[in-house]
């Protein structure tokens, strides 16, 4: 279906070849996922499946890539539109129309398709994905894993044999990553579709793989079964992990296969020590919320949370899409709007102090951390936190030396990778000393590595005595990080407690360890602790 | 066959309600009497209740009612500030500011009268009037619908309208949030370098998703050629230009009297020829197809001539004998006449909303093929 033979490419400018001399072959019906670090390729050869690279980001290509017969090089994307159907990253970026009925039919009407067979297509994949009762909705109103299925819905329509998908699951929470995953799979198993897809967070792709691509990032591309790929990837799920770990041969791709092969170690580990959860913190919080209300017209976006974060503390807040979780962090810090209850921060309300006041009190990095960049340079951008932050010069490069030391003064902002940005924006709120942090989403667009320094970070910080509060859906890294965990659903709390009973015993929050070897195991980290 | 009881809900075709509402906005620039002016705000007004859909932009009426009261407003103000002397009745005075020699015939402030504050409203209101009639037009018919049932010749012009058009509220949306992003880096809020801080990454990301916008249509088939090879594109292309150039010259010179005749009507015709030509020829070679297009049934009709009739009936008032009362007399501030003819002329403007199908509801409801208790029982 898909041959790449002897592919080279140099972006414009480049001094090395972002792909070299690559050779795949895909065959009809695989699900192939692509992996490796941010910045290594993957994106680059996803595009290069459909000709986007090089006729839409040009640069330079050697070699053919062949999709079904057709040559890319000879033709431009959107005559190979019938051949590949591609999802973007942010599934609302790419919607032409505004109504999802309008968006599906969108590339049957440049095909030319016949109206009967367009109304055809459009009612099967309605029901194909689950969405007939979106069909009039307006894109904007719905929600990132509707929109992420009307994406995928949008393609399906034009019936591509192959399909390719960059991080289709990312910006999801739990429960709406499994639909579109399960989706995919059902695509795969039901038609026949050739679906390539490129995903950092591989915990819940690995299982439907057929075949992984790694991409290493000096241009070659590793190919092989998940198993062989996964033992020696830098880039790895706790799952396989866990098997490497444990010296389980061959590594265990579900959580199913690895429940069987865990019966010795959870033995072992009944008779070790159990992880204690650190005490719980008494005496005064650093932050106290109580009956925060926000409200957009007569949608209730948080309805009368409580909240008590300790000094050296972390507070994990999840829940679904739209459940309020931002809403909250915002009304938190005080820059976004408040319409009931009250907040301090040792003693002092964030929403009645100046801005340049309360950021020193309570610090918020936003889900997209580089609204917060608008200089030419890290240095530049470095400066200005010190002068904004009245802190002696030095001290954001200083911060950002700990937190980011590859980080060169004369970089764009713009050109770092989402972990460097984020530690970039992290240096620049911590510049002012903020007793608390609130992160909201921070792991999106992460691999694993830039997710360890993270949780690193965050570590640094509670050892610090600093409180933080961490929005996210990204499980693994609540099991890591936080002492603490708050479900919201629909502006209310409906969970709050030690984040151990909080995660172990949910199907949908419960990290991939717990799911193997028991509620009291949240990390590959305590298992290696307890039986060392 | 049996007569239907009621039309089934659907949605009217865009250009239908366009016609409606321009047909109305024809009407209100023909009279600034004020009784007509706000019995059409009110005709509109009603139709839009009754007749929109729950979709984002049906909400945006509200939205265009206040942009009028607010044009109202600034009417009335600028008449008071800037010399509202002509007539008798004085309402009162303020203090005037004098001004140098250079702007003699500027007057600030001073006295106010009651007929210059009555033009500057009926002024104002007519303005106003005519864009709650285009706000009406708005929120019963999504205006990229309307370019969708363009001629399939202006196809990528169009797509390009409508996603210029999608752009400025994506614009509004990232600004907001980098507003408030900004506000987490302190009061930076003020000073020189303010404007930039937001400018930079609002456009930094309306470039981001322009680029990714653009691949996404690329990768879908967005300007595929299909079987047209480059020559009869170029013929198209070369015809369509021609056409438009030669329409414009045309409507130029017909409205410009000072113009050679010979500009005007033969160089409208040639024009609307020539694009109507390379419509019929691109038209014939285009691959595309449209899905579910809208069609143009009796209540469109009906619709579209109702918006017609309101805006003749104006304009044969105002040619007839009687003109004086679209357009009332505020050398003395008198109550402004109303006669029956060009009210009744307006209100034929309501019958859409009975004449026109409900529109179907954007959200279906998952029994909604359940039959309702009361139908059984």
């Amino acid at each position: 279906m898909i041959e790449l033979s002897q592919v080279s490419f140099w972006y414009d400018g480049a001094s090395d070849a972002t792909l070299c001399d690559v050779d795949l072959s895909i065959g009809e019906g695989e699900l192939v996922v692509v992996t490796g670090r941010t910045g290594a390729g993957k994106s680059t050869l996803l595009g290069a499946l459909n000709g986007l690279v090089p006729h839409f980001t040009g640069g330079h290509l050697e070699g053919t890539v062949h999709i079904d017969g057709a040559v890319t090089s000879a033709n431009p994307p959107r005559e190979l539109a019938h051949l590949v159907g591609v999802v973007g990253q942010d599934p609302l970026a790419g919607f032409v129309t505004d109504v999802v009925e309008d968006e599906l039919a969108y590339g049957m009407e440049q095909l030319g398709l016949e109206p009967q067979a367009m109304r055809r297509r459009v009612e099967e994949t309605l029901d194909l994905l689950g969405i007939a009762d979106l069909r009039r909705r307006s894109l904007r109103t719905l929600s990132g894993g509707q929109q992420q299925r009307v994406a995928i819905g949008s393609v399906l329509t034009m019936h591509p044999p192959v399909l390719v998908l960059d991080e289709p699951t990312s910006a999801l929470d739990p429960t709406a990553a499994e639909d579109v995953l399960a989706t995919l799979s059902r695509l795969v198993t039901d038609l026949g579709t050739t679906v390539v897809l490129a995903e950092h967070r591989l915990e819940r792709v690995v299982p439907f793989a057929d075949r992984m691509f790694f991409v290493d990032g000096r241009g070659s591309v590793n190919d092989g079964a998940p198993a062989d790929v996964l033992a020696n990837s830098p880039v790895a799920p706790p799952l396989i992990e866990l098997g490497r770990y444990a010296g389980w041969d061959p590594l265990p791709l579900s959580v199913r296969d690895a429940r069987r092969h865990a019966v010795g170690l959870r033995g072992r580990l009944s008779t070790a020590p159990r992880p204690v959860a650190r005490a719980r913190a008494t005496g005064e919080p650093l932050l106290r919320a109580s009956d925060v209300v926000v409200r957009y017209g007569t949608a209730v976006a948080v309805r009368k949370v409580d909240l008590e974060v300790h000094p050296g503390s972390v507070v994990a807040l999840m829940g679904r899409n739209g459940s309020g979780k931002s809403s909250l962090l915002w009304a938190l810090q005080g820059s976004g709007p408040r319409h009931g209850g009250e907040v301090s921060v040792d003693k002092k309300d964030p929403k009645s102090l100046s801005r340049g006041a309360a950021r020193t009190l309570i610090g918020l990095v936003p889900q997209t951390a580089s609204d917060l960049l608008y200089l030419e340079s890290v240095a530049a951008e470095c400066a200005a936190a010190d002068a904004e932050a009245w802190a002696p010069v030095g001290t954001c490069r200083a911060l950002l030396e700990e937190l980011a030391p590859d980080v060169a003064d004369g970089r764009h902002p713009r050109d770092l990778s989402e972990g460097q940005k984020l530690s970039l924006v992290l240096a620049i709120q911590l510049t002012a000393g903020p007793r608390v942090l609130l992160l909201d989403e921070p792991t999106r667009g992460l691999d694993y590595a830039a997710k360890t320094a993270l949780a690193g970070i965050i570590g640094a910080l509670r050892q610090q005595r600093r409180a933080v509060v961490v929005a996210t859906h990204d499980v693994e890294l609540v099991a890591a990080v936080a002492d603490d965990a708050v479900v919201m659903s629909d502006g209310e709390v409906v969970a709050n407690g030690a984040a151990r009973d909080v995660l172990g015993g949910s199907p949908a929050f419960a990290p991939q360890t717990a799911k193997v070897l028991g509620p009291d195991w949240l990390t590959v980290d305590q298992v290696r602790q307890a039986l060392s | 066959m049996a007569r239907q009881a009621y039309p089934l809900p659907r949605d009217l075709h865009p250009a239908a309600w366009w016609a409606w509402a321009l047909g109305l906005a024809v009407a209100a620039s023909r009279t600034t009497n004020p009784w007509l002016l706000l019995t059409i705000v009110a005709v509109a007004g009603y139709v839009v209740v009754a007749r929109r859909s729950d979709a984002p932009w049906a909400l945006s009426f509200r939205l265009y009612l206040w942009l009028g009261a607010l044009i109202v407003i600034t009417r009335v103000v600028f008449r008071i500030v800037f010399g509202g002397a002509e007539g008798s009745t004085v309402l009162f005075t303020l203090p005037e500011i004098p001004l140098p020699e250079v702007a003699a015939g500027i007057r600030l402030l001073g006295a106010v009268s009651a007929e210059s504050v009555l033009a500057g409203l009926y002024d104002g209101l007519r303005l106003a009037t005519m864009v709650v009639c285009l706000g009406a037009a708005n929120a019963l018919a999504n205006p990229k619908r309307l370019l969708r049932s363009m001629p399939s010749a202006l196809y990528e012009v169009g797509a390009a309208v409508v996603v210029a058009l999608s752009f400025f509220p994506q614009l509004s949306e990232s600004l907001v949030r980098v507003r408030r992003a900004r506000r987490l880096r302190g009061d930076v809020g003020k000073g020189v370098r303010a404007p930039r801080s937001l400018v930079i990454p609002v456009l930094e990301d309306a470039l981001d998703r322009s680029l990714q916008l653009a691949a996404s249509m690329d990768s879908r088939g967005y300007g595929r050629a299909g079987g047209l090879d480059r020559r009869t594109r170029a013929t198209t292309g070369t015809l369509l230009v021609a056409g438009l150039v030669g329409m414009c010259v045309g409507v130029y010179a017909t409205l410009d009297t000072l113009t050679p005749r010979y500009l005007a009507a033969p160089m409208l015709v040639v024009g609307l020829v020539l694009a109507g030509t390379g419509f019929v020829i691109a038209g014939r070679r285009v691959q595309r197809t449209r899905y579910r297009p809208d069609h143009w049934h009796a209540a469109e009709v009906a619709v579209a001539a109702c918006g017609l009739a309101v805006a003749s009936v104006l304009v044969a008032v105002g040619e007839g004998a009687s003109a004086a009362t679209l357009v009332p007399a505020v050398v003395s501030a008198t109550w402004p006449p109303l006669t029956w003819a060009p009210l009744l002329g307006v209100l034929i403007g309501t019958l859409p909303a009975w004449v026109s199908p409900p529109p179907r509801p954007t959200h279906v409801s998952a029994d909604a093929d359940r039959m309702p208790a009361g139908a059984i029982a």
